[in-house]
């Protein structure tokens, strides 16, 4: 009997992404995706299932389906844009009914993979230059978003000491980069003005999508338990990210800098969400050795990854704004998926096996 | 010129996570090839480079003012990491600049100098550290540097502590720390080389430190030294032409597995001790023998 598995966040990047993914690996029996908003990606096999934001009817769903695997992909790892509510909303009481979930006794749940970020390690003058998965943050003051990523991951601790028989991954990723994704960084880059705490040029680590997917694709397959890191080797300079994607740099007062950019962002010129501050001065870099020890193999090293980014990035310049625009249409999707008269392969999941 | 094998990370060569067509699963990506980068900064901020700047603006002072002389540099080890301790003075230190120039410029092989957070706070100051081989100061950071990636990493377990004493207490090495530096060798199954340094004292001797001013403007002290009696502000970066002289005393090996999580407090604490004894006995052997504080 093949994998069923609960993508969370069908209608964000990350959850259309894996969705789309594990739909052509064979030993995958259903995908279901739970979603917000309809999807902004075409699937062929996942199933839609809409949802609000903080999960309540995860439960049923998870005893009605009775999926062996949860993919929890919708976590708020930027904040640009969410309240602090609907941040706590989405993090950790969206998280907290997950895991309830699939804790639930009798529960056909066997494995929980959970996508975090680096964010809940800070950004401090007192950080190593490399943090371990079981390094602890060095300053206690975190922002609104590592505070909320942080109680998640405290979520996922406890879920792992009450329940040890089930497999609990966590990716913590770096900043992403590549060619799809729009994460504060990219924004900025694609705008083409780069914020910069003058006096400072830290060093970055960034992981491409691609290898953000093929790592939750490579512990869900594998059924890898425990946390890790993912970041592409080696760090590049902020200022050096300017300079490879041609963007200029906005230089801030090293006092007080998101306050002189409240104007550009207030305007929506800029993207500086408070998460970015103190990496913009002194950076922030993660051991990975952990998840390459289990056999894990990136593709894009850090540079590459803006590499990456800049080359899409010059064709979306050259091209103009072209966007494939998919709508999803419920009753399309029935259709395609369940009517008699649609012609399927003979070992389609939907064709009755009797 | 230093060109140390920097490009090979502890993960390997960094060619490992290039993107590999060979395992190529459907949804191909185009082969980025190596890596494209516009700047030599390595993953620890450092940029031969920079060095390199650093080590032509700086060589004439070394030479000419400091006029550096070293004795005991076979005990210098060409490959393999190991931790170099030395004794630390001067208000704004001389001495970190004038061993990691020596030893880049005798051996061809990086030296990454560990220092205080403090600096990394500092516009500007915090990124020229970096960029000319700076690391702070975090047990974890040494033990990258020193166990994984087999290279050399000078390290003042007497910190700011030794920068701090005033000129009367010249050469009186002060604790050192909580014996850190010892258990991070150990850990890192790497030997210790002791450096004892005579001539940083006299370049920069402090005369009192401001204790309200440095308290509201955030640094660890701040000095008043002859120099910026004489000076003014540019006493700060002025340094007296004091003769400097170097001594690298043996390896001192630790005969106790790596890689363990403690090592007990006593071992630590008396090899510490040990070492401070060594290098103090040595300061003062330098010193008897020492003529002119200028002319050595």
């Amino acid at each position: 009997m093949g994998r069923r598995i609960l993508i969370t966040g069908i209608d964000t990047f990350w959850g259309g992404r894996m969705a789309q993914a594990l739909e052509s690996d064979p030993d995958v029996e259903m995908i279901l995706g739970l979603g917000t908003h309809a999807p902004k990606v075409p699937f062929e096999r996942t199933e839609f299932v809409r949802a609000d934001s903080k999960y309540s009817i995860l439960s049923r769903l998870v005893q009605a389906t009775e999926v062996d695997t949860i993919v929890h992909t919708f976590l708020q790892t930027n904040s640009l844009g969410v309240s602090a509510q609907q941040l706590h909303e989405i993090n950790v009481i969206g998280t907290l009914n997950l895991l309830a979930a699939a804790s639930r006794e009798r529960s056909s749940v066997r494995q929980v993979v959970v996508k975090s970020s680096t964010h809940i390690y800070g950004a401090s003058a007192t950080d190593p230059n490399w943090f371990a998965e079981d390094a602890k943050r060095t300053t206690p003051q975190a922002t609104r978003l590592e505070r909320s990523l942080l109680e998640v991951e405290d979520l996922v601790y406890d879920f792992m000491q009450d329940r040890p028989d089930l497999i609990v991954t966590m990716l913590r990723c770096a900043n992403v980069l590549g060619t799809d994704i729009v994460t504060p960084i990219a924004t900025n880059l694609r705008r083409g003005m780069l914020p910069v705490v003058a006096g400072f040029d830290p060093l970055i680590q960034f992981v491409e999508e691609d290898d953000v997917v093929r790592a939750l694709e490579y512990v869900t397959h594998h059924q890898i338990p425990g946390v890790f890191n993912l970041a592409g080797a080696g760090k590049v300079p902020w200022s050096e990210i300017a300079s490879i994607c041609g963007v200029r740099m906005l230089p801030l007062p090293p006092l007080r800098p998101r306050t002189f950019a409240w104007p550009l962002v207030k305007t929506g010129r800029l993207a500086f969400p408070p998460e970015m501050e103190g990496i913009l001065r002194f950076g922030r870099g993660v051991d990975t050795r952990r998840l390459i020890q289990h056999g894990f193999t990136y593709r894009y090293s850090s540079a590459g990854a803006v590499e990456s980014f800049s080359r899409a990035n010059n064709l979306r310049r050259a091209l103009g704004r072209q966007d494939p625009e998919y709508r999803y249409d419920q009753d399309l999707e029935q259709f395609f998926r369940h009517s008699p008269a649609v012609q399927r392969f003979e070992d389609d999941s939907d064709q009755p096996s009797n | 010129m230093t060109d140390g094998p920097l490009a090979s990370g502890p993960d390997g060569p960094a060619g490992v996570h290039r993107p590999d067509n060979s395992q190529s699963d459907g949804n191909s990506v185009p082969d980025a090839g190596p890596d494209f980068r516009l700047s030599d900064v390595d993953e620890w901020g450092r940029s031969e480079r920079m060095r390199s700047v650093v080590r032509r603006l700086y060589d004439p002072l070394y030479r000419y003012w400091f006029r550096v002389e070293w004795e005991g540099l076979e005990n210098l080890p060409t490959s393999g990491g190991a931790l170099l301790v030395a004794n630390h003075a001067g208000a704004v230190p001389p001495d970190a600049t004038a061993i990691m120039h020596g030893i880049e410029q005798m051996l061809s092989r990086p030296v990454y100098g560990l220092a205080d957070y403090f600096f990394r706070k500092i516009p500007v100051v915090g990124t020229l550290w970096s960029r000319s081989g700076g690391v702070p100061a975090h047990p974890d950071n040494a033990y990258r540097i020193l166990h994984d990636q087999q290279q050399l990493a000078l390290v003042f377990p007497e910190g700011t502590k030794g920068t701090s004493k005033s000129y009367q207490d010249r050469y009186r090495l002060r604790r050192f720390g909580r014996g850190g530096f010892v258990e991070i060798a150990m850990r890192a199954g790497v030997p210790i080389i002791p450096i004892a340094v005579v001539g940083a004292e006299e370049s920069m001797p402090m005369l009192f430190r401001m204790g309200r001013l440095s308290g509201a403007l955030g640094l660890p002290y701040f000095p008043v030294t002859v120099n910026t009696v004489l000076l003014g502000p540019l006493g700060l970066v002025t340094y007296l032409p004091a003769k400097f002289k170097l001594r690298v005393l043996p390896p001192i090996v630790f005969d106790v597995p790596p890689d363990e999580d403690r090592y007990p407090r006593s071992w630590v604490m008396d090899e510490a001790e040990r070492i401070r004894g060594l290098l103090q006995d040595n300061l003062h052997d330098m010193l008897r023998a020492r003529r002119s504080v200028w002319f050595g």
